[in-house]
Order: C-alpha cells, then structure tokens, then sequence
C-alpha cells in the first residue's frame, strides 16, 4: 500500500513569484514525516504539491520532479486526477460535505466518481474506514445524519475516514489538528500512529510538540525574508533534529527563539 | 455643516404623548374637511386617499412648527426630517394598497370556474374565461425557461469555475448590457430573428420564449454567479483532492451546495418574466380559442389577455373589465406565489449545519 | 484550464469529462456574446430600411425618420424625468426609513413590500393607472389648470379623462421606486458604522448624522440607482401605452389631452397593425431605444465601478 516520494530540486511558483526553492529529500514508506517551520516558510505549499493540489491556485506551477515508487507526478502525460487517488489528503479546517450525510461523506471518493458500488461492499467499506478513522463506534447508529451534525474533531476523522476510503498510499496532512481542541488533537495524533502501519504519512504542523510525538522524520523549513522563497534546512530523525540539530537556525525555531 | 451648538432653550421636549395627540388630531381636522366636502355635495365619494394626504403634511407642519418653538431649530429640523423620511414610506404604500384592493375587488367578480375552464372562443360580452391565456402563458414561460435556466447556469458556472481573463470580463459586461434591454426591444430582436426565416406576419408561442429569454438568461447569471462565489472553497479542494475531476466536482459537489440559491434565483427570475406584456403583444400576438402548440399560430398569455381586454372591449363594457382584473388578479397571485415559494425553497434547501 | 499560465511548461492531460463539461461552459457563455450581437445586428438589418426608404411612405408628414422619431424621443425621456423627479426623493425617504428609522425587526418585512411592489407585473400597473388614478387624480388637474395654470406646465385646456403625461409619471415612478429604493438601502447599509458614531458622538441629532455620514457616503451609489431605475423607466412598456392619451407632439404642458408619447408604447400601440415599412420604422424607433438605454445603463455601471475602485474597504 504505502510507497516510497522522492523529490528532485523542486522549485513552486505563484506566477512569477518563487514560493519554494531547490527542495530534494526521500520519504520512506509507512514513515510519518512532519515538516515544520514558520508561517509563510513554504511548507504547506510544498506539502500541495505532493499530489498536485497545489495547481487549482490560478498560476500556480511546479518545477523539478517528484517520485512516488519511481514514477514522477509531473510527468507530461501524468493525470492529475490520478496522482490525487494515490496521495489522499486532510485539510486544516475539518471540511465534510454539508449536502452528504455521514455515510455519504465516506462513499464520497467513490460516489463523486460516478463508480458503481453495491450496497453491502459500500456498507464494508464505510464500516472500515470509520474503524480505522476510529469513528465508527461513535456514528454508527447515525450514519444518515449530515457530517455537519458533528463535532469538530469527529468531523476531522471523518475527513481522514474519507481520504482512506480510496485506499491511497500516501496520506497528506495540513495543519490537521489546528483547528482542534487539545482532546481531539489527542485522538487523531493516535490515529496518525495506527495509519502509520498502511499509509505514508506526510504532515504539516505548527506543533512542535506533535511533530515530536507522532513523526519519525521532521523536515525544517525556513525562509529568509518577505519576498523570498522558503528552503529546505534541515531533514532527518526527528529525535536528531530536535535534540541535536545541526543547522543554527534550526535550533532557535525549536527552542521557541523565533516563529 | 450647522453645528454651532447653540445653547439648548432648556431641556425641554415633546413628548410621545404629544406627538400622538397631534396625530390624531390632524387626521380628525382632515377627514372632517373631506367629509364636508361629501357633505356638501362637492364631491361624490370620501377620498381616502385626499383624507391621509392632507393628515400627513398637517401633522409634519404642525410638530415642526411645536418642535421650532419648544425644542429649538436643530431638534425640529430633525423631527421634520423623521416626519418626511416616515411619511414617504407611507406615500409609497398608497399605491400598492390601492392596486390590491383593486386587483381584488374587481377581479373577484369574475374569480370562478368559467373563468380557469373556458376560453374567449365565441365569446361576445359576458362569459368566456381566461383557460386559453393560463395555458399560453405557462407554455411560453416554462419554454422560456428550459431555454434561459441551462444557459444562465453553465454561463455562471464558466465564470466562476472556469473563466479568467478577457472573455470572461467581457461577458460579465455584456450580461450586465442584457439586464438593462427594455422588455420590448428584446421583443422586437425576437421577431426581426423570426421574419427572416418565415416572413414578416410570423406570430408564434416559441418567439415569445425566445424573446423572454433574452430577459431571463442574465437575471438567472447574475443570481446563479452569487450563489456559486459563495461556495466555500474548501469543498472543491476536499473533492479535488480525493481524486474527482474537476467537472464532477462541479456537477456533484458546487452545484449541490448551492442549489438553494440558485432555484430560488429562477423562481425570482420566473416572476419577473412571466408578467412581462410588450415582447409578447409582439411576437404571440393574441387569440381568443385554445393553441397548444407553441411552434405554430397565435398565442394567447395572460398579460396580453389582461391587455386586450382592456383595450378591445366590446359593447358589454362592464364583462369585459371584469375579465381584465381577473386576468391581472390571476397574475398577481401567480406571482406572488412564486415570490413566497421561493423565499420557503431557499430556506429549506439551504445547507444546513454551521462549521 | 482554458488558459495556460506558462506556455512553456507541459500540458497535463484532460480527462475528456473535463473539456466536455469546461467547453459547454464555454459555449454558454459565448452564447451570450453571440445572442447580444443578434440582437443588434438583426435589429439594424430590420431597420435600415426606414432609414433609407422614401421619406413619404415613412412617416405622415413625408419628413422622413428623423422627424417622426424626435418628439418619441421627447416623449420618453420627459416622462421618464418626470417619473424619476417623484421617485427619486420617495425613494430616499424609504430608503432611509428601512435602514435608520424603522425598527430592525420591522426592516426586513418592510423591505419585503417594497419588494412586492416590483413584482407587480407592469400590465396591471397599467389597468390600475388607467382605471383608478387617471380617474383620481382629473380633479386635481383640473384644479391645477384652473389655479396655476399661468405656469406653462400647468397650462390648459385640461384632459377630461386624467390621462396625462404627469398621470403615466405618477404610474413610471411607482414601478421604478422599488429598484431605486433596494439599491440606495444596500447602499445606506453600508455606511462605515464608525463614521455614523463619531457624528452621534459630537452631539448630532439622527437627521444630522444623516446628512454627514449617511449621504456622503451614498452619494455614488444613489446616483448609479437612479440610473437604473432611469433606464427602466426610459424602456418600460405597457404603462404608458395603457394610460397615455397620445399624440406626436412635443410640448411640456403636463395636464392637457396632447401628450407626447414614448418610443416603447408607440411600438406596442401600432406594431400589432403595422406592415410593410411601417414595421421597419417601429424596429427602428426599437434601436433608439436600446441606445439610449444602453448609455444610460453603462453610465451607471461606470459609477459603480468607479465606486468600487476607491472605496477601499475591502
């Protein structure tokens, strides 16, 4: 299921603006990376481009490479549509469609693309993607009522329930918790440590507390003033970043001396 | 700007019981004046209107005169400014009250079952009903309709999915052109474009639609494009990102969520069509017997109906109004519900839940 | 994406659902382009004829176009001036009322008849105009030219049935005032809470905060309502072809049966009958029309957009 991205000296551009510059780092499968850094540093941008979200923008466009299992997404005969199967992603503000209802919000990767499902493989499917969003004991008797009708929290894993419901490999999150009360926050960072074991987690976050707690590999990314693109610092074993880093910039941002 | 803040003259003001009073007794002055002059023969009936006119400016004359000389000139000139302000609110209502009353009152004469089961076929004088123009009206309308509605929504959705740039600043242009089209030039552009092909005495249902439609299409963008805008943007990126296309997400994601608006944008965009006369008188032309058939013969609608029976009526004057504010009762109510049904549509398809 | 951000860049692959579905939205919009160039160009192909026909079969007085189409163009803006000069101070009035004097609670149900008002639909404006005011209002004509009558406006001899030009004025004005109304009440809305304030708090009375904040603050937007409700007026119909007692003339006088009428009604009136080169010289009346409705609309539009460029709130 989970697949290995490499990125090759990738520059994202809004038009003529440079947003982020020159980044190269590999992401090993069923791994939860976090990439952190301050606001406007590049990191979500980057995160977008990881299954080509970032192009709705107007303008927006990529250059350089990225590799998932070898095949690059930005290949000239690569469908967008198809790479966003494959890379799943979770929103920072909990986004279910208020027109569905909870089961519908599920079925939604399958249902929006006009594929056929019978009812009991629909049932399996939205019963496995609620356990493994750790929902399904608490809307299981209510699977008809708007996804709206819940919480905050419950909403967000409803979202993830929905991105995993395609069985992609690789699973994007941006800024997933921010939006969140510290009890919800908990359930997903737990969530996030069950998926590792199916999917390549991918996540941006401000918190460096969660990037420590969830993540395996942290990538520091930092800008150097308004105006100029966001780079790449430093990228390794989240306990080396966080307790040895080797980049000064690195250290500051972790031990709170800016961002 | 006048602001010297001369001294208040004491702290005095009038007080709402006051005010009330010199309500009142302006409105007894008045209607006792418009009463002598029924009274003494100088006019027929009791003239409402003349009555609460005269109340009117009396009473604004007189709290201003009271307000200059107890509260002093700034305070008066205020209450002078309320005085007009609320009096124009109820200037405007005069009419609207006067045309359903009237509507009503003379309409309801003929209100019965010849008038929804029978045509003017053979009808000289009393009798015969408006059926004929009912059906007409709604073939023309619904017609207008099916043409106006995919158009008006898929020229929307270019805009606000798809268009960038020049085009899509210029028909934004141009719809706002379309709006301002006097309802009888799009008439006019209706039949010059169907004398062309079948001669000038063509008078056909389906010129009528087309002439509508050019009405219809941009009241239709305009509200489908506000409603689409206001689609949070989240949602198109959530479908994206799961892998739909970008067409889907649009048909099965964008449209969905606005569909409240949008159908309550063409039911406002109905009842503003569906009165419509002049285009019609043009291009449907008029008949008293049944025509089904949109594509061929003279149509009769309601608002020409209403129109021709006013301006042709025949020797039994009397039979003749009362079908026309029957015909314009019938209309007003059609309209009206339409304006209701969508208010309650737009409350019920709204998406629900708040994030 | 029908435009590419950077040629040089490779384009992805479209899924043919895509330019399917972005080409009929395509097609709709240009469709728009295309029936907006009908409509001018059938109707200058309809009415060139008139231009270039024999001046005797054009018009009665053998003059040509021209001189049959000036007093209809008389005709109509006069009485769609006259219409907005009562609109336009009513409108204010109600306008203001709705945003700073009605209750909140009541606002929104106020400006709910007001709305009706514009859904009446124009032929029963037109039987109402004909069967109830003309009627009501005779005797103050006849009041007027008996009174006033010195002032050109109000000279006699006075209509006998109330079927003047200041009646269709009094009828255009109650239909326009709606559209006036909700534009300057949106307008009015919006006036920066702050700026209403600051006038309250150096002691101004409501009317004086009114004049300080509100109007100055509106003043674009009404100019571009009345506009619109100018341009409505100018190409409404059957109001003025119901109530009008008509003639080609031009003359000011308000209250007498010779009353110049308006392109728009004159069309209606006689297109039913018209043939030959009579129907192209009704189109071509149709064109003048749409001009001067055109530039009164693209005069408004140019205030809006004007607006939109230095009121920098957002």
């Amino acid at each position: 299921m989970s697949k290995r991205i490499e990125v090759r000296d990738l520059n994202v551009f809004y038009g003529n603006f440079k947003a982020v510059a020159d980044v190269s780092l590999t992401i090993e499968p069923k791994t939860v990376t976090a990439f952190i850094g301050p606001s406007g540093c590049g990191k979500s941008t980057f995160l977008r481009t990881l299954n080509r979200m970032h192009e709705v923008i107007p303008g927006a466009y990529v250059e350089g490479e990225v590799l998932i299992d070898g095949e690059n997404l930005y290949a000239a005969n690569t469908d967008p549509v198809e790479v966003r199967r494959q890379v799943g992603m979770v929103f920072q503000r909990p986004n279910p469609f208020p027109t569905m209802s909870i089961r519908d919000n599920v079925l939604a990767g399958v249902k929006l693309n006009n594929n056929r499902i019978s009812k009991s493989d629909a049932d399996d499917l939205v019963k496995k993607s609620l356990q493994g969003a750790n929902l399904w004991k608490e809307v299981k008797d209510r699977l008809d009522k708007p996804g709206s009708s819940l919480s905050g929290g419950q909403q967000q894993r409803l979202c993830i329930a929905r991105a995993i419901a395609v069985s992609p490999d690789v699973l994007l999150m941006d800024e997933p918790c921010s939006a969140l009360d510290p009890i919800s926050t908990l359930a997903i960072e737990d969530l996030i440590d069950e998926l590792k074991s199916d999917f390549t987690i991918v996540i941006v976050t401000h918190n460096m507390q969660q990037a420590s707690r969830v993540s395996d590999k942290t990538a520091f990314f930092n800008i150097e003033g308004t105006g100029m693109p966001g780079r790449l610092i430093e990228y390794g074993d989240t306990r080396t970043i966080f307790e040895r880093p080797s980049v000064q910039a690195t250290e500051d941002y972790i031990s709170g001396r800016f961002g | 700007m006048a602001l010297v803040l001369s001294a208040p003259p004491a702290m005095r003001k009038l007080s709402r019981g006051t005010l009330w009073a010199v309500v009142a007794l302006s409105l007894l002055l008045s209607v006792g004046f418009f009463s002598l002059l029924v009274l003494s023969g100088a006019s027929k009936d009791f003239n409402i209107v003349g009555a609460i006119l005269v109340a009117v400016i009396l009473y604004i004359i007189v709290t201003f005169g009271m307000s200059r000389f107890v509260e002093g000139r700034r305070k008066a000139t205020d209450r002078l400014a309320t005085a007009l302000v609320t009096s124009a609110f109820i200037v405007a209502l005069l009419p609207l009250v006067s045309l359903v009353y009237t509507a009503v009152a003379n309409g309801i004469n003929r209100f019965d079952g010849d008038f929804f089961n029978s045509s003017m076929r053979n009808v000289v004088g009393a009798g015969g009903g408006g059926l004929h123009a009912i059906v007409g009206t709604l073939e023309v309308t619904a017609a207008a309709t099916v043409i106006s509605v995919p158009i008006g929504i898929m020229t929307a959705v270019y805009l606000v999915e798809y268009g960038k740039g020049r085009l899509s600043r210029a028909i934004t242009v141009l719809v706002d052109v379309m709006t301002g089209i006097p309802s009888i030039v799009a008439g006019l552009f209706a039949f010059a474009l169907f004398a062309l092909f079948f001669g000038p005495g063509i008078r056909f249902g389906i010129g009528g639609a087309v002439a509508l439609s050019v009405l219809m299409i941009p009241v239709v963008v305009r509200s489908t494009e506000e409603m689409l805008k206001i689609v949070p943007n989240e949602l198109r990126e959530a479908s994206l990102a799961l892998g739909v296309p970008k067409w889907l997400t649009v048909v099965k994601v964008v449209i969905p969520t606005a569909i409240g608006g949008i159908i309550t944008g063409v039911m406002i965009a109905i009842s503003r069509i569906i009165g419509e006369t002049a285009p019609l008188l043009i291009i449907c032309g008029m008949s008293t017997s049944m025509n089904y058939d949109l594509f061929s013969g003279r149509m009769a609608t309601l608002p020409v109906f209403v129109y021709t029976q006013y301006s042709n009526q025949g020797t039994d004057t009397q039979a003749y109004l009362d079908r026309a504010w029957t015909g314009a009762l019938v209309l007003i109510l059609i309209v009206m519900v339409l304006n209701i049904l969508a208010r309650i549509l737009s409350k019920i398809l709204a998406p629900k839940g708040s994030r | 994406m029908p435009v590419a951000p950077s040629a040089t860049r490779p384009r992805s692959r479209q899924r043919p659902g895509d330019v399917l579905f972005s080409g009929a939205a395509l097609a709709a919009g240009i469709l728009i382009l295309v029936a907006l160039a009908a409509v001018t160009i059938f109707l200058i192909a309809q009415a060139l004829p008139a231009f270039t026909a024999n001046p005797a079969d054009v018009s009665k007085d053998g003059r040509g176009f021209w001189s049959f189409v000036v007093p209809l163009v008389f005709g109509t803006i006069w009485a769609a001036a006259l219409a907005l000069l009562i609109a336009l101070p009513l409108s204010i009035g109600i306008a203001l009322f709705i945003s700073h004097y009605a209750p909140r609670r009541v606002a929104v149900t106020l400006g709910y008849i007001v709305d009706l008002l514009a859904a009446v639909p124009s032929v029963v404006f037109g039987l109402w105009g004909i069967t109830v005011l003309a009627p009501a209002m005779q005797p103050v004509y006849v009041w007027l030219v008996d009174n006033l009558g010195w002032i050109p406006l109000f000279a006699g001899p006075v209509s006998g049935t109330g079927r003047t030009v200041l009646t269709v004025a009094i009828v255009l004005a109650v239909m326009i005032l709606p559209i006036i109304t909700a534009l300057s009440r949106e307008v009015f809305l919006q006036t920066p809470r702050l700026h209403e304030e600051a006038a309250l708090a150096l002691g101004a009375t409501r009317w004086e905060m009114i004049r300080m904040a509100v109007l100055p603050f509106g003043r674009p937007g009404l100019i571009s309502a009345t506009m619109l409700g100018l341009g409505r007026a100018l190409g409404e119909t059957m109001a003025v072809a119901m109530v009008l007692s008509p003639s080609v003339i031009i003359s000011f006088a308000l209250l007498t049966s010779q009353n110049p009428t308006t392109i728009a009604a004159n069309i209606a009136l006689n297109f039913p009958e018209a043939s030959g080169i009579g129907v192209n010289v009704l189109i071509a009346t149709g064109l003048v029309l749409f001009l001067i409705t055109l530039l009164v609309n693209s005069l408004a539009r140019f205030i809006i957009n004007r607006r939109k460029d230095f009121s920098g709130a957002n």
